[in-house]
């Protein structure tokens, strides 16, 4: 038992600080915030955004979107036929509400890719042009250095970097080590550590070395760095069509085409009745039939889902992957970090048999006050707050000998008025009373087992004084679990997602903290092939597995995930394989980006329900106006009650493109999502979007007609 | 007993005898397409045309089985007609034009049975008993062979096999529409549906003058005709012919049998994919607009104003005396919402709007309950598009029965409900445009708009009924409805099999809390509103300039 726990105490971060990747970056993050909720809509961007629209009347751009392609065409049409009779107003007041239909359009998208632009902007400054410390001698043994730009480095170049550098590249530290500051991309302005070997050897081009010297070996060609690419993603630029958006666009499509034809097969249908149709009217017809709520909307909605992620300093590699994250089903999440806080801290003190606690406490604060690891550190807390034992500083204690905590002995301690005390991994600190020809007392392997099977660390106090060496007790450190994360996994359980919590400790520890934290499944003791496994059992069942990683064992399963998010302070293999990228490298976040997700998806089908159920009203105001003289008891269908058959029209497509504006905020800001059920989801949402798409343009469209009434000569 | 509660009390008969028999029947008919062993006389039929009954085809495979045997089906029964003159047991009538024969082949071969001419005085006894009355059968067949194939598509996971067409095609005739059509028939018969192979009899009038009656076997072929959702009548007068349809008794009968295949169809699919409740969803969608559009035409028949109205108690012009208001109102609603288009009144003599609402039923695209089978593969192609939509709303990727509906599959149904539409609004547009068709109009305004806009209607839906007063028989209607029939069938069926395919490819998403919920209320709700939103925008417009034009003006 003892053998195994000193296994759990290798792989946890106990005894390796270098892989505690969570602890040393502040993320300001709160998993109680961070629900998925108003982005900002300043009414000034529609302003400032309006040259863009106006821009993005180029045909060749306006042919992406079918829809809004027809009421590019129909205004064109309305404009030249209001040429050729250019004394009626009404042609030229169609014509050009159409045309700010489709200017309204533009603008949607034109904002929403505006709020990328400012992150751009703020990216590109760090992207200055570099030049780079080439070594001419790429086996490291010559350190002759030659300048050359940035933009000529290839792949496999060896660079140094030292204090002061901006990184010319994308690469791996081969040598060395650094602190770097990468707050340009992550906008986190405390500095991480960068060093060769290991899970966080990965460096990002455009961010600046601030101590130290490193060579670094350049991965990506210059023009698809990482910040390249963050660039490309926040703009826009290098924005494709997501699965889901096809779909719906074909679906529009289709949907205008039964209207092109039941406009286009309108005119001898209208002859026979006795009435003809003008173009305009056709026009203005068909415009308001067609979706052009949603057609106009649809890009912005894309873009600014991924604009939320980007707010939340989450960067999606394509957009399939957002829409993949409202599907998931399965979460894996990583213990540490995640469910639990970075690290364990100390819960208590076990004397042994013959000992105090408080004598335990006090060898246990003095052992610790040279460990600065946050487990030496709460067992100084602990010390404090239980046993009032004030926090003394290494300075007070004269002629103390400080034996700081390191990796290889895994023990700190303190040599101090003859008396040698030191704390650690229990196999260390038996190791070391045997040394000092101490005996270890029977209980304490019983405790430290006991701890270990609730789920904790035992670590071992030890002291060698005038009564020989022996060891003094236990200090049980455990894994606490972060607030309010039941409460998630709760939400996460109404949402329909399952959740397993992944991590190294055994079974019997494992399982202690799943129940403490309430995810529905765990795996222990796993190993990367363990969860590779899980993720491809999962998937094989149809589920769609998300996941967070950082490591460069963890590329080959967050390749396989179907949302797998990397870590920034991960390696950029990890970052490759991924899907995403976490630039606060905060694991938690895996849970608000399923719903940025599911969120997107709301959107479009609310905007589009409430969209095909808008042209219900429409027809109640068009057909009776344009066939009510020939029929009289079609009037019977304005039962709006609208002034007069021009107004009626007018009326229609001043609604119809007023709507695209008044839903712009929405777009951005995407529709409330809350984590209940399906059903509940779609009761609300049927409600507002569907009743509500019926009923807004009656009391739209009658408002509008009642202004448009009042304008004299007309109505 | 009043004519208003007679109408509704035979409305609750039929809903109680069709809530009866649609679980075993559609729990039979699960059996039939879902078992493994081939009844003898079907073993013989597959070695007579060289068909291996046990090979899973993939879509293109059943697709090509499905086309073939039409093909071949429209090329024998224009022969048929063609030398029809010199054909024993033909009565004496002579050989069938060109445009008119193709139009009725077309039309008995796509289960639309739409006919431009008058069955007594222009088909002897071989091709109404050996081309006709075949077609009845088989096609009825293909539509719910097309329809299970789509049912093993979201059944079956990680397959593109959809079963075997051939296979489907026999059981479907040999184990479900024989039998029921021997039993229906007798019935038939006992209530005084004639059935024989006698000749022409003069009969004298009784206000004097004579009169032409013919025999026939026409109790058999109304059985089928009803139960296969055909409704080509023996004689023209269809169901309000005394030989087809001689009693109330008879005419709730056959309105039973019209109902009970399309119905029962929902069972069969929820059996089929394992779960009863998604089928009873389904039902239900189907049942809420049957019941909803006979209410309104029982609504618009009893209640529309006039003296000739109240006197009659309700709009008895067209309608038989013998069934009443409420009698035919269940039934022209019944006829147009499956693909039947058997008529036991007149439709066009319906108020303005009861003829609008038997023009709707046919525009929903004839899927509740749809025809034999073409209602359910109808009505699930609805369930993808609403399903899309709704599925949206929850925040996944749509899916229906645990299949995505992604961009392949979008594609596939919104092709499909484009179909119809297209060809009813374009011909319809030219028919308008044209000089001649216009001739054909019995009436003039709205009302003549109605009979060419019911005539495409009827055709590209595959129903085959008619709004009568048109002169259908002439080259130019001959032709665009045969096409529209032809298009109206085939087309749908090709991205209907190419749907099923897709889906049966698919591995199944397994349903969490967060999968839309496709057997519950909420959802037949939001079906119901899709189709009636969908297609009442798609054929506002002529609607308003017909019927509703109509309908509205007194």
């Amino acid at each position: 038992m003892t053998t195994r726990t000193e296994n759990q105490e290798d792989s946890m971060s106990t005894a390796t600080p270098t892989r505690a990747p969570h602890s040393d970056v502040p993320t300001g993050h709160k998993p109680a915030e961070g629900r998925v909720g108003a982005g900002l809509f300043d009414p000034r961007q529609l302003l400032t955004s309006l040259p863009d629209a106006f821009r993005k009347l180029d045909p060749r751009v306006m042919v992406k979107s079918p829809v809004m392609f027809v009421v590019w065409v129909g205004s064109l049409l309305t404009t030249v036929f209001s040429f050729k009779d250019p004394g009626d107003w009404f042609g030229w007041a169609i014509s050009a509400w159409l045309w700010l239909t489709v200017i309204f359009a533009n603008l949607a998208e034109a904002v929403a890719e505006g709020r990328g632009k400012a992150q751009a902007d703020t990216l590109r400054k760090a992207k200055t042009d570099t030049v780079a410390r080439r070594l001419v001698d790429d086996r490291l043994v010559d350190d002759r250095e030659e300048r050359v730009p940035g933009t000529e480095l290839r792949i496999g170049d060896l660079v140094v970097c030292e204090a002061g550098d901006i990184i010319p590249g994308d690469g791996d530290v081969i040598e060395g080590v650094a602190s770097v500051d990468e707050s340009a991309i992550t906008g986190e302005s405390a500095p991480v550590i960068r060093e060769s070997g290991g899970d966080r050897s990965a460096v990002t081009g455009g961010t600046k070395v601030l101590s130290d010297r490193i060579v670094i070996k350049i991965t990506t060609r210059p023009g698809e760095t990482f910040i390249d690419r963050m660039i490309n993603l926040v703009e826009g630029a290098a924005r494709q069509k997501t699965p889901n958006e096809i779909a719906l666009n074909i679906l529009l499509a289709s949907l205008t085409i039964v209207f092109l034809l039941a406009v286009a097969t309108l005119p001898p249908l209208a002859d026979y009745a006795g009435t003809h149709l003008t173009m305009v009217v056709l026009v203005a017809l068909l415009v308001c039939l067609i979706p052009t709520t949603i057609g106009a909307l649809l890009s912005a909605i894309g873009i600014a889902g991924m604009d939320r992620l980007v707010q939340r300093n989450v960067l999606a590699m394509s957009g399939r992957a957002v829409e993949a994250a409202g599907d998931v089903s399965t979460l894996l999440l990583d213990k540490t970090g995640t469910i639990t806080l970075g690290n364990r801290q100390a819960a208590e003190f076990v004397p042994v048999s013959g000992t105090t606690e408080a004598e335990v406490a006090d060898a246990a604060q003095l052992s610790s006050l040279a460990d600065e690891t946050p487990e030496g550190r709460s067992i100084v807390v602990l010390a404090k707050e239980k046993y009032g034992l004030r926090e003394r500083h290494q300075g007070e204690l004269a002629g103390a000998d400080w034996i700081a905590f390191t990796a290889q002995t895994r023990m700190s301690g303190v040599d101090v008025d003859g008396r040698r005390i030191r704390k650690g991994a229990a196999g260390s600190v038996i190791a070391w009373v045997q040394n000092e020809g101490g005996t270890v007392a029977e209980d304490a392997d019983g405790m430290a087992d006991r701890i270990s099977e609730a789920g904790g660390t035992p670590l071992l106090v030890a002291v060698k004084d005038g009564r020989g060496a022996r060891v003094l007790g236990v200090i049980h450190l455990k894994d606490v679990v972060k607030d309010g994360m039941r409460e998630r996994f709760d939400e996460l359980r109404r949402m329909g997602i399952k959740t397993v919590m992944i991590t190294g400790d055994n079974p019997l520890t494992a399982k202690a903290i799943a129940e403490e934290a309430g995810v529905d499944d765990f795996l222990a003791e796993a190993t990367p092939e363990d969860k590779m496994a899980l993720i491809k059992r999962e998937q094989a069942g149809g589920k769609l597995v998300a996941m967070t990683g950082d490591g460069t064992n963890d590329a080959p399963a967050l390749a396989q995930a179907d949302v797998g998010v990397a870590m920034n302070t991960g390696t950029s293999a990890a970052k490759e394989a991924g899907n995403m990228v976490d630039l606060d490298s905060n694991p938690t976040k895996l849970i608000e980006i399923v719903e940025i997700g599911k969120q997107l998806l709301i959107t479009r089908g609310a905007l589009t329900t409430f969209s095909i159920a808008n042209d219900v009203a429409k027809y109640f105001a068009i057909i009776p106006a344009l066939f009510a003289a020939v029929y009289p008891g079609l009037d019977k269908l304005n039962i709006m009650d609208l002034s007069s058959p021009d107004s009626a029209i007018l009326s229609a497509v001043v609604f119809n493109a007023l709507i695209i504006v008044a839903l712009v905020p929405l777009s951005l800001r995407g529709v409330q999502y809350r984590p209940v059920s399906a059903d509940k989801l779609l009761r609300r949402n049927l409600t507002i979007y569907g009743l509500g798409g019926l009923v807004a343009p009656f009391v739209g469209i009658k408002l509008i007609d009642l202004l448009i009434s009042l304008i004299p000569g007309i109505g | 007993m009043g004519p208003v509660l007679a109408g509704v009390l035979q409305l609750l008969a039929l809903i109680g005898a069709l809530a009866v028999v649609h679980i075993p029947l559609g729990n039979y008919m699960a059996g039939v397409y879902s078992s493994d062993k081939h009844w003898r006389v079907e073993k013989w039929i597959y070695k007579g045309i060289g068909a291996d009954p046990d090979t899973e085809m993939r879509w293109p495979a059943y697709l090509r089985g499905v086309l073939a045997f039409s093909v071949v089906g429209v090329l024998f029964l224009y022969l048929l007609q063609r030398i029809q003159g010199v054909l024993p047991g033909s009565l004496g009538f002579s050989s069938i034009d060109p445009d008119q024969a193709f139009n009725t082949a077309v039309s008995f071969v796509t289960n639309t049975n739409w006919q431009s001419y008058y069955g007594e005085q222009t088909m002897g006894h071989v091709v109404q008993t050996a081309g006709l009355a075949v077609q009845n059968f088989v096609s009825a067949a293909v539509g719910i062979a097309v329809a299970v194939a789509l049912v093993r598509g979201f059944a079956r996971s990680r397959t593109g096999e959809l079963g075997n067409f051939w296979s489907d095609l026999v059981r479907g005739v040999i184990r479900i529409l024989v039998p029921m059509a021997a039993i229906a028939a007798v019935v038939l018969v006992a209530c005084g549906a004639i059935q024989n192979f006698s000749g022409i009899h003069e009969v004298g009038q009784f206000m004097g003058g004579s009169q032409q009656w013919n025999g026939g076997a026409v109790a058999s072929q109304e059985a089928i005709k009803e139960l296969g959702t055909n409704g080509g009548g023996y004689f023209n007068a269809n169901s309000a012919h005394p030989f087809e349809n001689p009693t109330p008794f008879t005419n709730l009968f056959e309105i039973f049998l019209i109902l009970v295949i399309p119905f029962s169809l929902t069972r069969t699919f929820g059996v089929m994919v394992g779960s009863a409740k998604q089928g009873y969803a389904i039902l239900a969608t189907m049942a809420t607009i049957w019941v909803g559009f006979v209410s309104l035409m029982m609504w618009t028949e009893f209640t529309h104003h006039g003296p000739a109205f109240e006197l009659a108690r309700g709009a008895m012009e067209g309608k038989e005396v013998r069934f009443g208001v409420g009698a035919s109102s269940i039934f022209a609603t019944s006829t147009t919402l499956t693909s039947t288009g058997a008529v036991d009144s007149f439709h066009s003599s319906f108020t303005g709007l009861g003829g609008g609402i038997t023009m709707l039923g046919m525009m929903l695209g004839e899927i509740a309950p749809g025809g034999t089978g073409s209602g359910l593969y109808g009505m699930l192609i609805m369930a993808v598009i609403a399903v899309f939509i709704a599925g949206l709303m929850v925040g996944r990727t749509p899916e229906y029965l645990g299949k995505k509906i992604g961009s392949r599959e979008i594609k596939l149904a919104a092709c499909y409900i484009l179909i119809t539409p297209a060809l009813v609004l374009v011909f319809t547009a030219f028919a308008m445009a044209l000089p001649t068709p216009a001739n054909s109009m019995t009436n003039s305004g709205a009302h003549g708009f109605s009979e060419i806009l019911y005539a495409y209607t009827s055709g590209a839906n595959n129903n085959g009924s008619a709004f009568a007063g048109l002169n259908a028989d002439t080259q130019w209607f001959n032709s665009t409805i045969g096409l529209a029939m032809l298009f109206g069938r085939f087309l749908p069926m090709v991205f209907v099999l190419a749907l099923a395919g897709s889906l049966g490819e698919q591995k199944p998403v397994p349903a969490t809390a967060g999968t839309l919920r496709t057997e519950k209320p909420l959802f037949t709700g939001l079906l119901v509103g899709a189709i009636l939103i969908i297609t009442g925008l798609t054929y506002f417009p002529a609607l308003a300039l017909g019927p509703l034009a109509e309908g509205l003006a007194s």
